[in-house]
């Protein structure tokens, strides 16, 4: 039951978020700003994420070959099919729901402590969609563009961790990466991002918005937030890989 | 004018308000007196449809608050200013920009006239050269100052103060007090102010309504309460010794104190 009400509330924040904006100007400023500050600003950590986890997959897929019959630049193959499909989309979502949900949640639960979304609404603002629009729109432009830079950072490291250590030449890797590229992945990989982006910006909105106490409670909101964003994406997941690849 | 008639609400099984009936008259500083959780804050919050009370209903000039379409609703809040009791100033704005707020969301004006305006706001509650400061940058009683410069920035016809006074120091809390008054008298607003400080209420209060045990124990003027026989209120206002010798001077109208 409990689960169904926070389903119900859920939604009607949202329908509430897409409601006709007061003003589209401060919306369109706000939204700039919102993807400075979550997007432009997750660059170093998604940068620094995505060549370690590429020069990983390259060691970890060739310490694990020990078949003469498999050619080299299959080493190349995988890091690249692992960083597009799989690596790049879900790792670094689950990365920003750390980051970017739980700036969400506090900010927005602080905002709710304070009294300051209680001054929205008297004044005739739409609290939720001043609030949160800005942070869905701009979670859903820059995650793609932080998920493309993450794909080439991490064949990047791959490349990098492989030639460096010996374990692949540099010829064998690029084969790998261009061997049978289907641009369809890449493509499957930013419909995932942008659903995960929804999902990260409005469940940690949703923990925001309805905290109630004090900064006790806005630190359980955030907490909330980066857990149950991060289940609902790997659900997400889950169903997005079954309908858009099999 | 704004009035409330058998209002009621409780959170769970909790009940926080029974039955509260209250006219609240304009150009008057209403005051909402009680203890500590006694559903003063509720009350207001009730009034200004943040709270949807489970019986009775808010009219304001004779119209059903909670029986009004969004659009109408809107259109009351954007009449309403209040003061929040810990300001509720926007952190991330600046105190120009904080002021400045209501007006370029609903308002048509060009920037410049927008900022304008804010100054003279700004400046009717005596901040000045305070624009690019942000709220964490200013003092507790200057928060409050710019919070009402933000109240009346859309001249309201209704204006909230919660708990205005809580944390100033006795100078700062009286200044706030006259402010409430002088913008009370200048614009003709209906003014509710929440509070539990004794101070304010022998100071500005015109008309007051105390809460107790979760009803409308009380309705009168300032008079009315330094000569009530209320029992409950004469223990709540008169709590103090200072309270109680400064009843009997304004009683027997000896400013150098009773004998």
């Amino acid at each position: 039951m409990k689960l169904l009400f926070h389903i119900g509330r859920y939604l009607l924040l949202v329908k509430e978020t897409f409601s006709r904006p007061e003003r589209l100007s401060l919306y369109l400023k706000r939204t700039v700003e919102e993807m400075d500050l979550l997007g432009v600003k997750s660059l170093g950590i998604v940068a620094l994420l995505s060549v370690f986890m590429g020069a990983v997959i390259t060691i970890q897929t060739s310490a694990n070959i020990d078949s003469a019959w498999i050619p080299a630049y299959v080493v190349g193959f995988t890091t690249r099919q692992s960083a597009i499909l799989e690596f790049s989309p879900t790792i670094i979502s689950l990365i920003l729901a750390g980051k970017v949900g739980s700036n969400i949640a506090a900010e927005i639960g602080s905002m709710r402590v304070k009294e300051q979304i209680d001054a929205l609404d008297i004044m005739g603002v739409n609290s939720a969609g001043y609030l949160i629009l800005p942070k869905i729109v701009a979670s859903m432009v820059m995650n793609p563009f932080l998920v493309m830079i993450s794909m080439f950072l991490s064949i990047f490291g791959g490349w990098a961790a492989g030639v460096g250590t010996g374990i692949v030449n540099s010829v064998d890797f690029i084969q790998g990466i261009q061997y049978d590229f289907d641009p369809y992945t890449v493509t499957y990989a930013l419909i995932k991002t942008v659903v995960f982006a929804f999902i990260i910006a409005t469940v940690a909105a949703y923990q925001g918005y309805y905290t109630r106490g004090g900064t006790r409670e806005v630190g359980i909101s955030s907490t909330k937030a980066v857990v149950y964003s991060n289940v609902v994406i790997l659900i997400a997941n889950y169903a997005l890989t079954q309908m858009l690849l099999i | 004018m704004i009035e409330v008639q058998g209002l009621s609400k409780s959170f769970g099984d909790l009940q926080v308000l029974s039955d509260i009936s209250a006219v609240f008259k304009k150009g008057r500083v209403n005051q909402i007196i009680g203890m500590s959780g006694s559903g003063k804050s509720v009350l207001a919050k009730c009034i200004v449809g943040l709270h949807k009370p489970d019986e009775g209903r808010v009219l304001y000039e004779g119209q059903s608050f909670h029986e009004m379409n969004e659009k109408e609703r809107r259109n009351i809040r954007q009449e309403i200013g209040m003061l929040f009791q810990g300001s509720a100033l926007f952190d991330s704005l600046t105190v120009l920009q904080n002021v400045m707020f209501p007006l370029s969301m609903f308002s048509d004006m060009p920037k410049g006239e927008m900022e304008e305006r804010a100054h003279s706001c700004l400046e009717r509650v005596n901040i000045l050269d305070k624009d690019d400061l942000f709220p964490a940058q200013i003092s507790g009683g200057m928060q409050k100052r710019v919070g009402i410069a933000r109240a009346i920035a859309m001249n309201p016809k209704y204006l909230f103060c919660d708990e205005p006074n809580s944390g100033l120091d006795p100078q700062t809390s009286i200044l706030i007090d006259e402010l409430i008054k002088e913008i009370t008298d200048e614009f003709g607003t209906t003014t509710i102010v929440i509070t539990h400080d004794m101070n304010s209420v022998m100071g500005i209060g015109e008309n007051i309504i105390f809460i107790h045990e979760t009803r409308k124990w009380w309705q009168g003027t300032r008079d009315e309460l330094l000569n009530s026989d209320n029992a409950e209120l004469n223990e709540f206002v008169f709590a103090g010794s200072l309270m109680r010798y400064a009843k009997k001077a304004m009683i027997s109208d000896d400013p150098t104190g009773p004998a």
